[in-house]
This record gives C-alpha cells, structure tokens and sequence, in this order.
C-alpha cells in the first residue's frame, strides 16, 4: 500500500472528527435507536433519531468506540442527517455505500458533505466495513421507525 | 565460557546475533517470506493466526499427489497402499512430535477447533450429564468455549470459569474451590493466543485428576512453539491444528488416551468408521478409525507429518532460545513506545505472543498503518473475548513471534508504531 493511500486514509478531517466526534451522546425522547456492532472488530454504535411527524430528523445522536473511520463516519454522518427526512437520509446511505464501492462520481456528489473525505477507505477493502457501520445503523432505524408505521399487520 | 564475566549488554547482544542467525537461516525455507509488501521486505508478525509454509511441506505435498495419491485403507493396488502408507506414517510422526507412545491414540481432525468438538461431542454423549460440571478459564480461545456450551446446553451440565489474574495468568489459587465432586472436565489452553501465557498444565493435570475430573488441552498455540510430551503433561486430551506449525490448513489432530477412546461414542458416522454395517445397527472401526469418518485429509496428513518432521529438525530447544531472545527485545523496545499498553505476563512465562494498546489510535488503525509499512499483525478480539472483557477493552494489536523473525522484525514494527503516532498525534 502506498503513502499517498495512507494519508488519503487518514485525512485530517478523520482524525478531526476521531478526536472530537460531533453529536455524541445519548437523546432523550429518541424517536428510534439501533444499536450495531461489527462482531469480528468489537466496533459498535448506538445511534439515535429522533423524528417529527413528516419524518424529518430533528436529532441525530450516537454512542459507540471504535476504530477511527467508524467513529468518525457516523459522527460526520449525524451532522449530514440533521433537517433530512427519512427517504434522504437512506439516499445518502445509498451514495455513500456508493463511494466506499469506488464510484468517482458518488465521491464528487456534494451532498455528501464532509463524508466525501472517507472516500480513501475505498481503497483498503478491510476497512470499508468500519465506515459503513453507521450508514448500517441508519438503514436499519429507518426499517423499525416504518414496520412501526405500518402496524404490526403491515408490509 | 565466560559468560560471568562478560558484561549482560554484550551477552544480550550475542544472544540476538545468534537468534538473527537462526532466523535468516529458517527464512530461506519459506517461500512466502520472499517477498515485499508496501514496497518493503514482509514482516510476518501474525503467528498465532497461522504460519507460514516451509518448502519441505509444499514439497510433500506436492510429492503426494504428483505420485502417491488414491484413496486410504480401500483399493488393493499400489497407489492405495502409498497412500494408505503415508497418511498413517503422517499419523506415526505426528504422535511422535505429540510424546504419544501408540499412534492409535492419534486422531486426525480438521484442526484444533474439530479436535474439541470431537471431545466435547463424543465424550459428553456418554460421561456427561446433569448438574455435571466443566471448568474452562476466561482466557480460552472461542474454540474451546462454544463446543462447551452446546455440550452442557445438551447435558443439562454447568459452565465455571478460572479467571485471570492483571498480567493475565490463570487464577490457580481459585483451582481449588472450583474443582468439585461433581466436576468431569476441565479445558484449558496450553498457551494463550491472546496473551502468550504459558499455563502450568502438569501441575494443573495433578489437581484435576485428584478431583476425579479429566483435562483437555487446547494445544493450537503450544504445539507449535513447546516441545510436546502428552505424558508428562499429565492431560487426558491434547488438540492441535497443523496450519499454526509450518503444516497445511484443514488437518489437526487430536490425541487422547486409547481408552477414554475406546469408550467413546463415534463422532460421525460413515465409510472408513464402522466394522459391520447392518439394517439397523452397525459396529465400530477400532481406534482411532471410529472417529474418522468419510475420505480423510490424506493429504493435509502428509503435509503436517511433514512439518513435525521440519520442526524437529530445527529442534525445540533452539526454537524457544530463539524465540524468547526475539520476544525480551519485543518487550523491551515495545514498553518504551510512549502511551503503549502491554498485556501478558513477563517473557519467562509467555510465548512470542505481545498484545498491546496505543492510547491514542485504535488496534485497527494500528493493523493498517503497519500493512501499508509490510508489517502484517493482527488486530481485534483474537476470538478470545472472554480476555478482552477481563482487560475491559474491545480489541487489542498483537505481534506473533515465530522462528523466522529477528529482532529486525522487531525493529520495524517500532518504526510502524511511531509512523502511527505521527498520523494520531
Ligand atoms: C488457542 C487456540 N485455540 C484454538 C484455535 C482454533 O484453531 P483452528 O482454527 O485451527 O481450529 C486457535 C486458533 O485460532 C487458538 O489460537
């Protein structure tokens, strides 16, 4: 693996986000929280929504330890959810995972905001893994907060 | 020699000059060493996960099957009888390299983690029941905790654990209470793979036996780096895996005594197990026979008796010089890594095992810094979560050390570490 890999890996903005996470702790009045862990790292997270009644995301909170792409991807992704309704905030996971899967042009898309500076980790597929923990996080809170909608005799 | 009067810096010194001998020496026989990662010579410091492969066990392999492949104990022709030859000489060296007097009492299994199924399977079926007991420790790998759990799940019989003391030896002083009359086995690793810690198996074997109890062995990480004596171990069941000592993945063996053999129920059923097979019953194959069913590992056989054979040609005793004069300069030149934490007992005590913690960057972080510098070393929970949680954290960075690697090795690794404190801070 290359230098230029290995400091594309580590941008300061990782490190940034590894050493001060944003929207850390825990959300009183949760709408949903889902907890996900990656069982061969020992990686987790505890990520919390809280939703209005259009499924808007109010808050976004987590809690977790990890490695540094873990940590600092669901924290820039909590700062990406805020005001983003439930359909947005699954179409940005779905650009991210994009990303991570070496599109160029998903790692251009500006609506990926700070989370573009993951874009190195596609290049170290062990790691892919760790920056989607949180995006996993996302979709699963997205499938409870909807089963719960439809009711227990829906979907 | 006048190894008194010399000063302990130059005998220090001489020593690892000798171990940097021994491993240049040792590394001309992997092929796989050969090669750079990152743009740098590899650094293989990830042991305890698997070895790599010297030439002579390639070699044997390939041998096998270029001239001597067929299936065992079947065909009447001349293949059949080679292979038939080697696979049980394969049995022969193995029991040899394990001090196991009647290779009989060699059974082979996919691996270490088949090896105890096989125990925790065969011999529950018949000796364990409810309310029995089975003491493990909290420093066992995965593979000697889950098939325990599913046997005492099925009996009806009760886990207790040994814990571990801060640098993460077996609590033995607790050995005592834990035994009790209702106790029929206690599993144990022979060295830690987390850890490197090296248990006290014959004294361990003496209480258990005392106690009515048998003792299984998990000897993934010691068969490899200790000279292996099953008798004077004292245990009742010793299980290795050929992958983690220079030999092929998908063979391991277990040994055991030929009686507690002989009592077992099989493990599965199938050709090559049975003696008369009729409508509704069958009889069984003798020892070790009955625990192998199906078309074996023929040539992962071969490929393990090789590799007993390449590591008693190295000899233990200069492996574990090596091996501990490798180790003392890892511990030495790892404590003085600033915002480092080690785990694990002294060097005395422990094999080429170093687990450790950065303060500042996580073990992953760690793995993948070191990669991009050709230095291959695990990073996680090692499938011993049980330690991880003794410890209170979530994974650990661990070097393994194994004959081919120098202090050099030892070197770079340290090179690795500050690269990672350069991007952590
Ligand atoms: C102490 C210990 N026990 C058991 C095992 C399992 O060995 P295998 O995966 O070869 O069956 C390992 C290897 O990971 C080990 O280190």
């Amino acid at each position: 693996m290359t230098e230029i890999a290995l400091s594309s890996l580590y941008q300061q903005l990782i490190l940034e986000h590894y050493r001060k996470p944003r929207n850390k702790g825990v959300l009183p009045g949760a709408t949903v929280e889902v907890h996900m862990a990656n069982p061969v790292c020992g990686d987790e997270i505890r990520l919390h929504l809280q939703l209005d009644g259009e499924e808007r995301v109010q808050a976004a909170t987590f809690i977790g330890q990890g490695c540094s792409i873990s940590q600092a991807s669901v924290s820039m992704m909590t700062v990406r959810l805020k005001g983003k309704t439930l359909d947005e905030a699954l179409a940005l996971a779905a650009r991210f995972t994009e990303m991570m899967h070496g599109s160029r042009e998903a790692a251009r898309d500006r609506k990926l905001g700070e989370l573009r500076a993951l874009q190195g980790v596609s290049k170290f597929p062990v790691r892919i893994k760790c920056a989607l923990l949180g995006f996993d996080a996302l979709q699963e809170a997205a499938k409870r907060v909807r089963s719960q909608a439809d009711g227990p005799a829906g979907g | 020699m006048n190894g008194s009067a010399a000063p302990a810096g130059a005998r220090a010194s001489d020593r690892r000059s000798r171990a940097n001998a021994f491993a240049a020496r040792a590394r001309r026989d992997f092929p796989a060493l050969q090669q750079e990662v990152g743009g740098k010579p590899l650094v293989y410091l990830d042991n305890a996960a698997s070895t790599q492969k010297p030439d002579a066990v390639i070699e044997a392999i390939a041998h096998y099957y270029r001239n001597d492949h067929a299936n065992v104990h079947r065909g009447m022709h001349e293949l059949a009888r080679r292979a038939t030859e080697a696979y049980e000489g394969a049995r022969r060296k193995v029991a040899r390299f394990l001090g196991a007097a009647d290779p009989a009492e060699v059974v082979w299994t996919r691996g270490t983690t088949e090896a105890i199924n096989l125990v925790a399977s065969a011999w529950s079926h018949t000796f364990l029941g409810e309310g029995d007991e089975i003491v493990l420790s909290t420093q066992e790998h995965h593979s000697n905790l889950v098939p325990w759990q599913l046997a005492a799940a099925r009996a009806g019989a009760r886990l207790r654990y040994l814990e571990l003391d801060d640098e993460g030896r077996l609590r033995l002083d607790r050995l005592p209470e834990l035994l009790s009359p209702r106790t029929r086995m206690v599993a144990l690793s022979h060295v830690s793979n987390a850890l490197g810690t090296v248990n006290p198996v014959a004294e361990i074997a003496e209480q258990v036996h005392a106690a009515g109890a048998l003792l299984l062995v998990d000897g993934a990480q010691g068969a490899p780096h200790l000279p292996i004596d099953v008798a004077a171990l004292g245990c009742d069941f010793y299980a290795a895996s050929g992958h983690k000592m220079c030999g092929p993945t998908g063979i391991g063996a277990l040994w055991a005594r030929r009686e507690l053999l002989e009592q077992m129920e099989p493990y599965q059923g199938g050709g090559e197990m049975i003696s008369v097979v009729e409508r509704d019953y069958s009889t069984w194959a003798d020892v070790p026979h009955k625990f192998e069913a199906g078309t074996p590992n023929v040539a992962g056989a071969v490929g393990m008796g090789a590799a007993a054979d390449y590591l008693t040609g190295i000899g233990h005793a200069a492996l574990a010089e090596h091996e501990r004069t490798v180790l003392e300069y890892a511990l030495d030149r790892l404590a003085a890594v600033d915002g480092i934490r080690l785990f694990g007992p002294p060097a005395d005590e422990r094999c080429g095992v170093v687990s450790f913690l950065l303060d500042r960057a996580h073990a992953h972080d760690v793995a993948t810094i070191l990669d991009a510098d050709g230095v291959a070393v695990r990073a996680g929970h090692h499938c011993a979560q049980l330690v991880m949680k003794h410890f209170g954290v979530p994974a650990t960075s661990r070097a393994s050390f194994y004959l081919y690697n120098d202090t050099e090795d030892v070197d770079r690794l340290v090179e690795g570490l500050d690269r990672v404190k350069a991007i952590f801070g």
